[in-house]
């Protein structure tokens, strides 16, 4: 399927393992991505905290853009964060024809406009709604046997859940957990699954930021995890990038807990190869995922 | 009738014993609630069951709980709803405890004097009058009085504060409930002291800026109050119309990133730690409270330029998008920005034009500096 794709900004910046995995994930779920790269930055909510307009308008552009892609089901971001503003801009209009017109006033230097409707997808929905597990069960060739996984929600892609389409039919919420088993792997509960990783006030409130990170790390590590996996870059700073100070602020000097972007999971059980993968790139190394003599994960299946 | 287990967390902190879970049957109808199950339970098997509650309509807001881990009113979630909620649901059992962020008083039962309430006190949760006051009533634009409807349909039930994920990390945050009762106040037209009352929120560094944005009291709010909404515009008033600067870098750090959306499209991430501690704009990072915190910050740089996570051209140069979209984009911000009035949507107020074709408000304009 083609999707109109948009990696947002920190997948190309601090986490550029993210937008590669993606990239190298891609063909083999015959996913054929159009790179929204006239796009800007969804404004992560903190746009929105500045000024609703300018929000609904930057994202109004991009959906627009998204639109004018030829040929695209639908639009597809691998970014809770981007998922979750995109979202609330997109309720707001979708929900009033008076306020879609105003805004989309403000496009019209540019020539664009959007129009009520468009489906956008965070990869995990896609994955699921889209392509299917059956479909991906197929398609593994080094399944994650006896790979414990702690999947790490965050909270932009699970709340609030009447926005974000959860409900009986498609619990959203339920995704990761599905997908993890449907890999192969062994689903890990522990306390942080749906809590928030901290990332949002690193500037504004330092300690309890890296306390949040730090808890659920350390939960994660009590409930005898090999590893997490995250559908958030900005997740991924704060459970990883951070993770040497996290583990102080909560007194763990034990921490040590790698932390995997979702498509680094998918890739890893389709028969990608970690640095493919970009998984050398996080400072967590994630050996207890990849190291094949001590050997969670083997080696792929001849075809 | 359906058999219902309903599984209550018992503790009584004067008894001495550690807190347990204890399994109770009940037959009752799909449709009834939580509340009803467990009173049902108090009355015909266990008399000694804490619980807090008096109207059964969420109304009163008294029987706040957590059901299945998720928080909300017993009297408001029927038995149906609530066996199949959450990831280890099975559609029989029902997981109830009290509400978190506070002390057990006993079984379900929190003691809300000792957070919730002393937060709402926090927040001088009354108003204080314009001088002069009127011989009679005041008079206020309906927008104004509308824009705070949305805070007055709190019921205190203490929802939100129970699975606040930053006073879980930090239990002197002031929190969603008492948040929203200050924009309460800050949104009325009648009070005096918006500016000190945004000023004293800012200025805390357990107020506003402490909220990590997790969506997780709009979730848990029976009412619809939407207490994060309601700190994002406590935020938006006291930057844009008071451009109250304050301790905690939330004020630079929404300016920074604004701007830096505006220069380069894209987020400039080296760029937004220091200008979030130093000021928004190049030379913010030799700010002393820029320097120290990139001092900080140095062994998480060095961590990834050696995993070769970035670049040293991506921690300089940043990146951003080609210069016609970037144009575009800077003619949004020219032509937002410029107007002297802010233009908002509020979906609890508006409503979806779906639900109603006939009746929907237009968007409201409102002051702003």
């Amino acid at each position: 399927m083609k999707v109109a794709y948009w990696p947002g900004c920190v997948s190309r910046g601090f986490t550029p393992e993210l937008h590669g995995s993606m990239a190298a994930v891609a063909p083999l779920l015959d996913i054929e991505l159009v790179e929204l790269d006239r796009a800007c930055c969804t404004g992560a909510g903190v746009i929105a905290e500045h000024s609703q307009e300018l929000a609904d308008t930057l994202n109004a552009r991009t959906f627009a853009l998204a639109q004018a892609v030829e040929g695209a089901d639908l639009m597809m971001n691998i970014c809770s964060t981007c998922q979750g503003a995109q979202s609330e801009c997109q309720e707001r209009l979708d929900a009033n024809g008076e306020y879609r017109d105003a805004i989309n006033g403000n496009l019209a230097a540019e020539g664009l406009s959007y129009e009520k409707g468009l489906t956008n997808k965070n990869f995990l929905w896609l994955l699921v709604e889209e392509i299917g597990l059956e479909n991906l069960k197929k398609k593994v060739k080094r399944p994650l046997t006896n790979l414990k996984v702690g999947p790490f929600y965050g909270c932009y892609i699970v709340r609030p859940t009447d926005r974000l389409g959860i409900d009986g039919e498609h619990p959203r919420d339920h995704y990761m957990h599905w997908v993890i088993e449907a890999l192969g792997g062994t689903v890990i509960d522990y306390a942080g699954v749906y809590k928030c990783c901290g990332f949002p006030i690193i500037t504004m409130n330092k300690d309890a930021s890296l306390k949040q990170a730090g808890r659920h790390l350390s939960d994660a590590q009590d409930a005898e995890a090999d590893c997490l996996v995250v559908p958030c870059p900005l997740c991924h700073l704060n459970l990883d990038l951070q993770q040497p100070l996290a583990s102080k602020a909560v007194g763990r000097a034990d921490l040590s807990m790698p932390v995997l972007h979702l498509p680094q999971l998918v890739g890893l059980a389709l028969g990608l190869e970690p640095k493919q993968l970009g998984m050398s790139k996080h400072v967590v190394k994630p050996t207890s995922v990849i190291d094949w003599a001590s050997a969670v994960v083997g080696a792929p299946a001849a075809a | 009738m359906a058999e219902y287990t309903l599984k209550l967390r018992r503790y009584d902190p004067q008894a001495g014993d550690a807190p347990y879970y204890e399994e109770f049957q009940v037959d009752l109808e799909p449709h009834r609630s939580v509340l009803e199950a467990i009173l049902k339970v108090k009355a015909e098997q266990d008399g000694s069951v804490g619980i807090r509650c008096s109207c059964r309509a969420a109304i009163c807001g008294s029987c706040g709980v957590r059901i299945n881990g998720r928080p909300g009113l017993a009297c408001h979630t029927h038995l149906d709803k609530a066996a199949k909620t959450g990831v280890n649901a099975d559609g029989t059992t029902i997981l109830v405890e009290p509400m978190g962020n506070m002390p057990v008083i006993k079984d379900l039962i929190v003691d809300m004097d000792a957070v919730h309430w002393k937060k709402i006190q926090r927040v001088t949760p009354w108003l204080i009058n314009k001088q002069p006051v009127p011989e009679r009533e005041y008079v206020v634009p309906h927008e104004n009085m509308v824009d705070v409807t949305q805070t007055m349909a709190c019921i205190q039930c203490g929802a939100c504060v129970s699975d606040c994920l930053s006073m879980e990390v930090d239990p002197e945050f002031v929190g969603p409930a008492a948040s929203a009762k200050a924009y309460r106040f800050v949104g009325d037209p009648r009070d005096a002291e918006q500016y000190e009352r945004l000023k004293d929120l800012a200025e805390d560094p357990h107020g506003i800026y402490d909220c990590t944005h997790c969506f997780t009291c709009i979730d848990a709010c029976p009412k619809g109050v939407a207490p994060m909404s309601q700190i994002m515009r406590l935020r938006r008033v006291a930057t844009n119309d008071h451009h109250i600067v304050d301790r905690n870098n939330g004020e630079r750090h929404e300016r920074a990133f604004v701007s830096l959306i505006r220069g380069y499209g894209l987020l400039h991430e080296a760029e937004l730690l220091p200008r979030s501690y130093g000021g928004d704009s190049w030379f913010g990072k030799f700010h002393p409270a820029a320097g120290q915190q990139l001092l900080e910050s140095l062994p998480v740089l060095a961590r990834g330029l050696a995993t070769g996570k970035f670049t040293p051209r991506k921690a300089i140069f940043g990146h951003r998008i080609a210069k016609a979209d970037l144009k575009a984009v800077q003619a949004i911000y020219d032509k937002v920005e410029s107007k002297p009035r802010r233009y908002e949507l509020n979906l609890y107020i508006s409503g979806y034009e779906d639900d109603d074709e006939t009746a929907v408000p237009a968007p409201s304009e409102s002051e702003s500096a």
